[in-house]
């Protein structure tokens, strides 16, 4: 019992620090105290932190390394920005299109879930990663070549070129092929990106601390073990996989509507990468971490932005340095003596003591 | 008839790179488990090596790539000693950020060094097209060197890895690093060592990719690169012989979907039928089963 009320208080401490920040960052705002490229970065912000939230479903808690979770984003966002761009006569108000485009985008994404799931999660390890890579490429490859239109008949589709979409003369191109969206809305606003953050998180911890979700964990933790006690494999597998794939999707709405035109070659194996990187680095499993790294490592570009050419560089040598620093036994040793020099107490001294016998082994 | 062949020639050329690409993947992730996603950027800077050594030393093509394949090897070497080798007992996903965090190192210091605009890669096998069937049928040089170059690489790799002392080490450190290390093989050695090698590779691949496809960019190495991993996994990572098989077979796909089916959707053809593939024979085409242990 005393369990559940700490994870529950852990819960809680999460939505307060996403709910505090959304709190400073509007007085910042009313207030004036916020840089130009800041606030241009406060929507990109909110959909990465989604996305590393539901990414760290797949690779966290169910343990299966998926690099192809920009796939998802980039159907949410095509989905999301179709439906917002279709409607746009039929819905005047701005707040509904996008609640439907971001609604439309996760049931898109999630279907798109279900299709790359099935195959996928029968997989294992390495191999189950570069499937998600290569579903990850396919969805790429057929969006670039995806033609969208609407006239007064409704939506034309064609994955050959705009001619051939036979709209009427009233008809308006919303997805071009290759140069991607044109001509969008911008509908998304910081607040619908914290309400965003919001249900993700709602979403996510309420399923990792449910039945469901404990079922999810022991898959990762001992597949075998969890099989034998009566836990469906493929059912739990795919709710994870298809949960992180509506979230994304989600999330990819927003993104698509943030911009007034948007191309599929953005979502690219980069992208997966990057949200793999927050989710990485933020602790793997660890949702207030994903959240923290995805800020910090999206702002940080920006801030570096005075270095001008070298930032990505020093973006990836802090990425490499970061790596070597948690995950190297002796700079481990170093850190944590650190730690407990600044703290006055030992973190863990048994854990201490292996890790310093680890060091002579290799 | 002549289209059909002149495709699947093309194929095998094209194959033959990834499998060249592939090579190095599937040996680094034979021995130290680890995907290095910095090697398709590794065939980027070893194609940037021998265009200066070419453009700009004006040394003849012949010393230009054997510059690019030195400083390529050793490159290899100092990432595996500086990113890679403080991770040897790290958790692997630890080791793919590492590995990701070089791929971005690698091609921004290339942005840096060489810029963003494309680099016309100079003419290196300066061969007359070979013709058959009265000029129905017209095989390019490069083509003919790079299926050459792709079988003499095979040969000579097949060679070291049964015969030699270095490739015995390293197929008993892919067996078992720890009854290896017991029989006195130097494990972190073996390891710098398929590095080396690996990245020796990346080099000839660069030059022979860049000869076929001949525009330079920091990121050109990219997609070779997810393609050629792509193929190290369809013949079944870890394995040698797969390695070569799978990235042939790749570049035939490839080739055959852009001449007979689509040109747009080539890439989604690849991929798709990577799946269909991995479906039928989880650790691909030639790779181990792996048996399970309760």
């Amino acid at each position: 019992m005393k369990n559940v009320k700490k994870t529950r208080r852990r819960d809680f401490t999460t939505y307060g620090i996403v709910v505090a920040a959304y709190i400073v960052m509007q007085a910042l705002i009313m207030t004036d105290h916020i840089t130009n490229s800041l606030k241009n970065q406060l929507i990109p912000i909110c959909v990465y932190i989604c996305m590393a939230v539901s990414l760290n479903l797949v690779v966290g808690i169910l343990g299966d390394l998926s690099l192809g979770h920009a796939g998802f984003m980039s159907v949410g966002a095509f989905s999301g920005i179709v439906v917002s761009m279709s409607l746009q006569n039929a819905i005047p108000s701005g707040t509904v299109r996008l609640i439907l485009a971001i609604a439309v985008g996760a049931m898109t994404a999630a279907i798109v879930g279900v299709l790359v799931g099935v195959p996928v999660l029968r997989l294992r390890g390495d191999y189950l990663a570069i499937v998600t890579l290569a579903f990850g490429e396919i969805i790429k490859n057929i969006l670039t070549n995806l033609y969208v239109g609407v006239d007064v008949n409704g939506l034309h589709i064609s994955f050959k070129d705009a001619m051939s979409m036979g709209m009427g003369l009233d008809g308006k191109t919303i997805i071009n092929g290759p140069i991607g969206a044109v001509g969008v809305t911008k509908l998304a606003s910081f607040t619908a990106g914290f309400i965003l953050i919001m249900v993700t998180l709602v979403i996510t911890l309420n399923l990792v601390n449910s039945r469901s979700g404990r079922a999810i964990k022991a898959i990762r933790d001992n597949r075998i073990a969890a099989e034998s006690v009566g836990i469906n494999i493929t059912k739990y597998k795919l709710l994870a996989f298809v949960i992180s794939a509506a979230l994304a999707g989600m999330a990819g709405a927003l993104y698509g509507l943030n911009y007034s035109g948007l191309a599929a070659k953005k979502f690219d194996f980069n992208t997966s990468i990057l949200v793999l990187v927050f989710v990485v680095l933020g602790g793997i499993g660890n949702i207030r971490g994903s959240i923290i790294a995805a800020t910090v490592l999206t702002v940080l570009p920006e801030m570096l932005r005075a270095m001008q050419d070298y930032r990505m560089l020093i973006y990836a040598i802090v990425l490499i340095l970061v790596m070597l620093i948690t995950n190297n036994p002796t700079l481990k040793g170093y850190l944590d003596l650190a730690k407990t020099k600044l703290t006055g107490r030992a973190k863990d001294p048994g854990a201490a003591a292996a890790e310093g016998g680890a060091d002579h082994g290799e | 008839m002549m289209g059909l062949i002149s495709s699947l020639i093309n194929g095998i050329s094209l194959g033959s790179v990834y499998a060249i690409i592939a090579l190095g993947y599937t040996m680094v992730y034979g021995i130290a488990k680890m995907l290095n996603f910095a090697h398709g950027d590794v065939i980027m800077v070893g194609a940037y090596i021998c265009f200066c050594g070419i453009s700009y030393l004006s040394l003849p093509p012949v010393l230009a790539i054997a510059l690019a394949i030195v400083a390529c090897t050793a490159l290899g070497i100092v990432i595996e000693g500086l990113a890679y080798k403080p991770l040897r007992s790290a958790p692997s996903l630890a080791v793919l950020i590492t590995a990701i965090g070089v791929s971005y190192f690698l091609q921004n210091s290339a942005l840096l060094i060489w810029k963003s605009d494309p680099k016309v890669f100079p003419t290196i096998f300066n061969m007359q097209p070979l013709q058959f069937f009265d000029g129905r049928l017209t095989i390019s040089g490069v083509t003919l060197v790079t299926v050459l170059c792709c079988i003499v690489v095979m040969v000579c790799l097949t060679l070291f890895i049964s015969r030699s002392k270095i490739g015995k080490a390293m197929r008993a450190v892919s067996e078992d690093k720890v009854a290896a290390q017991l029989m006195g093989i130097n494990v972190n050695r073996t390891i710098s060592v398929t590095f080396a090698i690996g990245s020796g590779l990346a080099a000839v691949a660069g030059v022979l990719l860049c000869s076929a496809y001949p525009v330079l960019t920091p990121t050109t190495g990219s997609m070779p690169g997810i393609k050629a991993f792509t193929a190290a996994v369809f013949g079944g990572i870890g394995s040698v012989p797969g390695a070569m098989l799978g990235g042939i077979l790749l570049g035939v796909i490839e080739l055959l979907a852009k001449s007979y089916i689509s040109t747009q959707f080539s890439d989604a053809i690849v991929f798709a039928v990577l799946i269909v593939v991995l479906l039928i024979r989880p650790t691909g085409i030639l790779g181990k089963k792996i048996s399970e242990k309760v």
